[in-house]
């Protein structure tokens, strides 16, 4: 070679991608702005402030416990724990006090991500971890509630109004209601105009990829049909099913956490109907009346047995293991 | 051969260092089951130290009588007598206590600490030695069920000490009827899930308790953390070949 300094010896990988974790997150927080706006207008400032003091609650406890405790280097440079702080929110009743809040946060990033090693080695996403405490914990405050109208809409007409959520109430929203959040709930999961805004965005980034929302909801609008037929309901029935609860903001923003999900498109197909399904098992025949939260963490818990058994096969391998082991015998 | 220990360390090595609950893992079913409440944990350790205590010495006076073979289900004969004549004596005199244990007091008969204890020890020792180590063993399993119960109370159901009336009545004090601390406690700790949290907190804290005081880290995995080491043959076999008695709990009871 002629120009000899411009040669390099080094180990692959030689191109690297610019993605980091940093971006991926900023990326994600930026998909949930529309859904925090939405739910600041639906549920009044209440709604914000309760974001606010989960993602401060959050990163605080991340450093303090990696500085003081753990004695590490500091991740919250990151951005995991402010999701972590944001998803959490958005999965409480926007009435309920600062104090339950902050115990759920310290809960979620303390016990289920750093006592687990931090980021990345957190078995069950730490959001849902925080927020199946709280309801275990605070079964009454965690489902008191607020109906819109405290909201920015009517703005000194009433503070808060409480009452139950479609999925158990006997008069429902109109679905164009529903659809814009104008609904009961947790205060993130209501309006699901900001939420599906949040997904394409994240889908054009390819911070995540359409596998595990299209099986999750897919799975959850078969069951529906099903259960429209035997229950004699109207076609409304299914709209209903997918956008109450918080199966939207679960399939988009949770269930996608990567290091709770596998790996392989085949074993986010397989993450994703699991959790549909146990999510309708669980509204349809079960004690509560949502069960969004309860399937992520299961099928979180079960990722890596699907992870084994959807490892892809390198290309060049013997396709049929076991037929040719068969024949051998024979 | 094992290393003679004087009676002293026999009695105190059961309360922290090799504490059943926290260093050896052993006895967790109930530990999880009762730790929630003080008044429970109170009287399931007191409870099981008696059974623990009196097994000890009877089946180390009878430990050159039992033949090898059967000795298992000689000492469960033992155990389960006195669990009989404790859950007599606690239905007679502690009714509520009875009714709030419910099945974990005839449990105690498979208890692992209980037969750990006469497998591991008083099956090889001396009357003196037995009598301490049951007595430290069974302070050391009240100690921790105390230690989790008081966590688990306090903040999962948001009293301490609540009931405890049922076991001052036996000195003929009442009235007390424990302290009411927190309005919205944070229920889950009472729970299955909040046992199995609390639990292994306790345990970190107590291995870095051991850890700070120089003594070696409670092994979990690996033969050497099994109470029965002492007369397993997959351990005896590894022994022959290695070190001895790498563990601090194999050293006890090697004399086969």
């Amino acid at each position: 070679m002629v120009n000899g300094k411009n040669l390099y010896v080094s180990a692959s990988p030689h191109a690297r991608a610019s993605v980091t974790t940093r971006g991926i997150m900023l990326d994600v927080i930026i998909a949930l702005v529309p859904a925090l706006i939405a739910s600041g207008v639906i549920f009044g400032l209440r709604a914000l402030t309760v974001t606010a003091v989960s993602v401060a609650a959050c990163v605080i406890s991340e450093w303090a416990f990696r500085k003081f405790i753990l004695r590490r280097s500091n991740t919250i440079g990151d951005l995991s724990a402010v999701i972590t702080g944001i998803l959490l929110a958005f999965n409480l009743p926007s009435g309920i006090p600062y104090w339950m809040v902050i115990l759920g946060d310290l809960f979620a990033i303390i016990i289920v991500k750093q006592l687990f090693g931090g980021i990345g080695q957190n078995f069950v996403n730490p959001a849902i971890g925080g927020r199946i405490f709280m309801l275990l914990s605070f079964s009454g405050s965690m489902s008191a509630w607020t109906q819109p109208g405290a909201g920015f809409m009517n703005l000194g007409k009433v503070d808060a109004l409480s009452g139950a959520t479609p999925l158990v109430s006997d008069k429902l929203p109109s679905l164009g209601e529903m659809f814009l959040g104008m609904r009961g709930g947790c205060l993130g999961e209501t309006c699901i105009l900001a939420l599906l805004l949040g997904g394409v965005y994240l889908l054009i980034k390819k911070v995540i990829s359409p596998a595990i929302p299209l099986s999750f909801i897919g799975t959850v609008a078969v069951v529906s049909v099903i259960a429209m037929l035997v229950k004699h309901e109207g076609p409304e029935y299914i709209a209903y099913q997918l956008m109450s609860g918080g199966l939207i903001l679960g399939a988009v923003f949770m269930a996608t956490d990567y290091a709770t999900s596998p790996i392989s498109v085949k074993g986010k197909i397989i993450f994703g109907v699991g959790c549909g399904l146990i999510t309708c098992l669980i509204r349809l025949f079960g004690s509560l009346p949502e069960g969004v939260s309860y399937s992520i963490i299961i099928m979180n818990i079960l990722s890596p047995l699907i992870e084994r058994v959807a490892t892809p096969k390198p290309f060049g391998t013997p396709k049929k293991e076991k037929k040719a082991k068969k024949e051998a015998q024979a | 051969m094992a290393e003679k220990r004087s009676l002293g360390k026999e009695f105190s090595k059961g309360i922290i260092k090799e504490n059943p609950v926290l260093r050896l893992v052993l006895g967790t079913c109930p530990t999880l089951a009762v730790s929630v409440s003080v008044t429970n944990s109170i009287g399931m350790g007191v409870a099981a130290t008696l059974v623990l205590v009196c097994s000890n010495v009877v089946i180390s006076l009878l430990r050159k009588v039992i033949p090898s073979k059967i000795r298992i289900p000689a000492y469960i004969v033992v155990i389960a007598s006195f669990v009989t004549i404790v859950q007599m004596l606690v239905k007679a005199f502690v009714p509520a206590l009875n009714d709030a244990l419910g099945v974990y007091l005839p449990l105690i008969v498979v208890n692992c600490i209980i037969l750990g204890r006469a497998e591991a020890f008083a099956g090889k020792n001396s009357v003196p030695a037995s009598f301490l180590d049951g007595l430290g063993m069974g302070i050391g399993f009240t100690f921790a069920l105390i230690v989790m119960a008081t966590v688990r109370e306090i903040l999962g159901a948001g009293t301490f000490l609540e009931g405890i009336d049922s076991l001052t009545k036996l000195f003929g004090v009442t009235g007390f009827t424990g302290f009411k601390i927190f309005s919205q406690p944070v229920a889950m700790l009472t729970m299955a899930p909040g046992g199995f949290l609390v639990f292994g907190l306790v345990m970190a804290a107590a291995n870095k308790l051991a850890e700070r005081q120089g003594k070696p880290k409670a092994e979990l995995n690996g033969c050497s953390a099994c109470p029965m080491a002492a007369s397993c043959a997959l351990v005896n076999k590894d022994e022959a070949c290695e070190n001895k008695g790498s563990g601090s709990v194999e050293k006890e009871g090697s004399a086969v």
